[in-house]
């Protein structure tokens, strides 16, 4: 077992880990975030992505231990408090979701998008979201929520907030 | 509640999702979220043969490791559980839900291990050692029907699950045919159309692989099982039956499902082995499927040969039509998968008036992983066949495709309209979804785009496709498990709203849908209802959430218990108004005498009355709580026109979709934003069968295709912007008007995109590709080699 500490959601998380625990199930299992959700086992469908120090990654494909000393923010931790991330705010708003599985990995892409080009054109969207698989939508709703948030964060109410 | 409140209609509009502020913050409970106290882990250990004689298991180094609690072989298994039952009225070979002897696919179980973690659960399946003595493996459907390489179950000859049962004209229901009608059309033809066609296997990959968790109490004698399932009350009863238990002493939870695509209709073995082992052990057991898993494990989809043939004038009117099918179903049957190839028989006449029609199906057992329902189920099979024989014919006669369609659509005044397959079609009105189509996708300046791509030398097509579908599945003499739903409405005595509906979601939003409908029926607001469903201890009875039944039977059913506690409530304010029950309205929150608004009692104030009712009007209980079983009396029959433009990369032979138009007609609309959702995401496993979907098999049974590496499950990158339109033609089956329409974006997407992609190469003489469109198989025809 190894020891490892990590931030989670902004707060210091430690755990005793086997090397080969993979990260998505720390985080689901010792840590009971059971929001990052598993999907395959080939790191192809993105149900499992999270931040770690700001950009998204794939939580399976990176062990607990590699994940010593970082930052990671997961679904549950995206909102501030009771106000939504604009990104989820648009996944509610245009329907970007149905069964959900894929949705927050999908959203913690999204966010490293829009982090990335603030202003994507909708090519840019679906490129930027295709290493994330939803077999629900269709993805035009899950577009749509990422011009939605793209189009909140950039307005000058929001601007004028930050 | 605020009198002044004015609340606005609910039904129509695009309310959004009540479910999604859990989806979206991670506060949803799946299957593999469920934690109990002492929770064992299970591990399925596969045959990696497609078919084998097992010669010997060794489990011992399994048994001997630390944290693994108990390993069951087969045999073991066997004493626990019976075969596995079907849910068609077919014959079926013994299944065991654990391979005994025999390994029929990959991917069939041979052995459980049950560990303190999944880890150790994975270590100890590797500690597995199984012998087998291989025999031939079985993949070829036309060959297996000669018994050859293999027969994979001694009591079915030449490998026949079903063997060439006919149906349509001049067949009666003892199975004699008359031949005269359809030998006639086709000898009075001026053209005939022949084609074989393939409709491909696909895996359904619902982002949530299956999963389960079982805790039998022996103190109390029950079982509680949760499962990543669309019906959790089919679950209940087989779990029970197979268990030795009541139905009253199982408890069956369908939390938040991931997806199910027809995928999780099936009952499968490793829900029942997960019951009988925590039963046998005393002890809760969860077992999660991983995606290596699911592509061998989980029920496929399609897989249907179709020889179509068409005979019609030079008029372009089709006098007649044989299809011989021929079901590739895998080494099992599973809980539908006999009757989902008659539902493309049933089907096969599409939206035409087609005077002669036979149809013959056989079903073949290969060495693959069993087929069942996947999103459409015989439905996009038999709109597939018809459509591209609709289109060769078109392009036989030199017609446009919409001109020869609109020849044979049967007429608005034909309906209720029985087809020669036996199908009685409840309303429809083709040509208005054909003509909305072509003027949405602006149709002569598409071929005037495609006319110019193809004057600089560019391979663009255009396709067109009808579609008719079986939604609002239906009456019991159909279903073996019941064509009904259930619904309970209570008006708590607090004035709030909690309903249950059997028809359990994974994904279709009918904790809003149904809300809206209950919200207009009682004049409250949304907020004050809550949908409750997925546990068939709060839910008293359903069949659940497949065949697009949701809104037209559940949401039915919740409106006539709606009705019947109104009904109710309205006696009561009655008698607080001292007014006639006639004479009142339900709205914005309080109950009126019409005209009155004055005299306004608050729904909350009605509600508490009738909890404390005094005094009780006379022949009244107490309470407003009301339930309903709906049946339908037919399905319903929704359809619509699908327009695309795709061009094929001469030098590469890539295809690209530029455009798809879909217009659709479901009937009356609870919420059109909803139905969207549910449009594109048929028309993305439609078209993801028709340009990049394939489950293959290498001629020793090995699935080639078994991860998202090797499977192409469509991205976002591999669409353009669905253009959607619709028409409105209600159904005469339920109050509603609503037909249904979850499956209906896989039916029409697939014969208009393979169409498309044949005038794109028309150039070349091509009449027919079979999906899917693999690049490969484009540049050979174009680079004249063989398709």
């Amino acid at each position: 077992m190894t020891a490892v500490s990590m931030t989670v959601n902004g707060r210091v998380r430690k755990g005793q880990v086997e090397p080969r625990l993979l990260l998505v199930y720390f985080l689901r299992e010792q840590l009971n975030l059971t929001g990052t959700h598993i999907g395959c086992d080939t790191s192809q469908c993105g149900a499992c992505t999270v931040l770690i120090d700001g950009r998204s990654v794939k939580s399976c494909t990176v062990f607990a231990v590699q994940a010593d000393g970082s930052n990671i923010t997961t679904i549950e931790g995206l909102a501030a408090g009771s106000e939504l991330h604009p990104v989820q705010e648009g996944f509610w708003h245009e329907h970007g979701l149905q069964c959900g599985y894929c949705t927050p990995g999908m959203i913690m892409s999204a966010v490293d998008l829009l982090a990335d080009n603030a202003q994507p054109t909708e090519r840019e969207i679906r490129e930027g979201i295709s290493g994330n698989f939803c077999r629900c939508t269709g993805y035009q709703h899950i577009v749509n929520a990422i011009q939605y948030a793209a189009k909140k964060v950039g307005s000058p109410e929001s601007a004028s907030k930050r | 509640m605020p009198v002044s409140l004015v609340l606005p209609k609910l039904v129509g509009q695009r309310v959004k999702r009540r479910e999604d502020p859990r989806l979206i913050q991670g506060g949803a409970t799946y299957v593999d979220d469920v934690k109990i106290a002492g929770m064992l882990h299970i591990g399925f250990k596969r045959s990696d043969v497609a078919h084998a004689r097992i010669r010997a298991i060794d489990t011992s180094a399994a048994e001997a490791m630390d944290g693994v609690e108990a390993v069951f072989t087969g045999a073991h298994i066997a004493e626990l559980l019976a075969p596995m039952p079907i849910g068609t009225p077919f014959p079926a070979p013994v299944h065991r839900a654990v391979a005994v002897d025999t390994v029929r696919y990959v991917g069939e179980p041979v052995a459980v291990v049950v560990a303190a973690d999944r880890y150790i659960a994975r270590d100890a399946l590797d500690a597995i050692t199984v012998e087998y003595d291989v025999l031939p493996a079985v993949v070829n459907p036309e060959l297996a029907m000669t018994g050859k390489p293999a027969v994979i179950h001694p009591d079915f000859p030449n490998n026949l699950a079903v063997a060439l049962v006919p149906s349509g004209t001049g067949v009666t229901p003892n199975g004699k045919t008359d031949d005269s009608a359809i030998d006639a059309a086709f000898a009075s033809a001026d053209v005939v159309i022949s084609q074989r066609m393939v409709n491909h296997r696909l895996v359904p990959n619902a982002m949530e692989p299956r999963g389960v968790v079982a805790h039998y109490e022996p103190g109390k004698g029950s079982l509680t099982i949760w499962s990543s399932t669309q019906n959790p009350h089919i679950l209940r009863t087989m779990i029970a039956a197979m268990n030795g238990l009541g139905q009253d002493q199982v408890r069956a939870i369908a939390p938040e499902v991931g997806g199910g695509f027809g995928a999780k209709i099936n009952v499968y073995g490793e829900e029942y082995v997960a019951a009988a082992i925590s039963k046998r052990l005393g002890m809760p057991v969860k077992w999660i499927e991983d995606r290596s898993e699911a592509f061998l494990a989980t029920t496929h989809g399609r897989d249907l040969i179709g020889y179509v043939e068409l005979a019609a004038r030079r008029d372009g009117k089709v006098l007649g039509m044989r299809i011989r099918l021929i079901a590739d179903v895998g080494a099992y049957n599973m809980l539908l998968t006999a009757a989902i190839p008659t539902l493309a028989m049933l089907m096969a006449s599409g939206t035409y008036d087609i005077p002669a029609i036979r149809t013959t199906l056989t079903e073949v057992f290969t060495n693959k992983t069993p087929t069942d329902a996947y999103r459409g189920a015989g439905r996009p099979e038999a709109s597939y066949f018809v459509e591209r024989a609709m289109d060769m014919l078109a392009r036989e006669l030199k017609m446009d495709p919409a001109d020869v369609r609109r020849r044979n659509f049967i007429a608005p005044t034909q309906f209720p309209f029985q087809t020669q397959m036996g199908a009685v079609y409840d309303s429809g009105d083709y040509e208005k979804a054909l003509d909305a189509a072509l003027q949405a996708a602006d149709w002569n300046a598409l071929k005037a785009q495609r006319d110019a791509a193809r004057a600089e030398g560019r391979l663009v097509g255009l396709g067109l496709a009808m579609y008719v579908e079986i939604c609002g599945v239906g009456p019991s003499s159909s279903m073996a498990t019941g064509g009904w739903e259930h619904a309970q409405v209570t008006v708590e005595r607090d004035g709030r709203i909690s309903a249950t509906t059997g028809a359990s979601p994974h994904g279709q939003g009918n904790e809003t849908t149904f809300a809206q409908m209950l919200a207009d029926q009682f004049g409250v607001a949304l907020d004050h209802i809550t949908i409750h469903h997925g546990d068939t201890a709060i839910v008293k009875q359903g069949i659940g959430t497949f065949g697009s039944r949701s809104q037209a039977v559940g949401g039915t059913t919740l409106h006539m218990a709606g009705a019947k506690v109104k009904t109710k409530m309205a006696r009561f304010a009655a008698e607080m108004l001292e007014a006639s029950v006639a004479d009142l309205v339900f709205e914005n929150g309080t109950i009126a005498v019409k005209g009155a608004p004055a005299s306004a009692k608050a729904f909350s104030d009605v509600a508490a009355f009738a909890y404390v009712p005094v005094p009780l009007p006379e022949g009244m209980e107490p309470g407003l709580s009301e339930e309903a079983f709906f049946e339908p009396t037919n399905n319903t029959y929704p359809f619509g026109c699908h327009i695309s433009m795709l061009e094929i990369d001469r030098e590469t032979g890539e295809p690209k979709l530029l455009k798809l138009v879909a217009v659709d007609d479901a009937g009356n609309l609870i919420n059109p934003l909803i139905v969207e959702g549910q449009i594109h995401g048929g028309l993305a496993q439609g078209i993801g069968q028709a340009m990049i979907e394939e489950a293959v098999y290498d001629e020793s049974g090995q699935l080639v295709t078994g991860s998202f590496m090797d499977y192409a499950l469509p991205r976002a990158s591999d669409f353009p912007r669905f253009e959607l339109h619709s028409t409105v033609t209600p159904t005469p089956i339920n109050p509603l008007g609503a037909k249904g329409v979850g499956e209906a974006g896989t039916l029409g997407s697939t014969p208009c995109i393979v169409s498309a992609a044949v005038d794109a190469l028309s150039e070349f003489g091509v009449t027919h590709i079979d999906m899917m469109l693999r690049p490969e198989k484009l540049w050979r025809i174009i680079h004249g080699g063989q398709s």
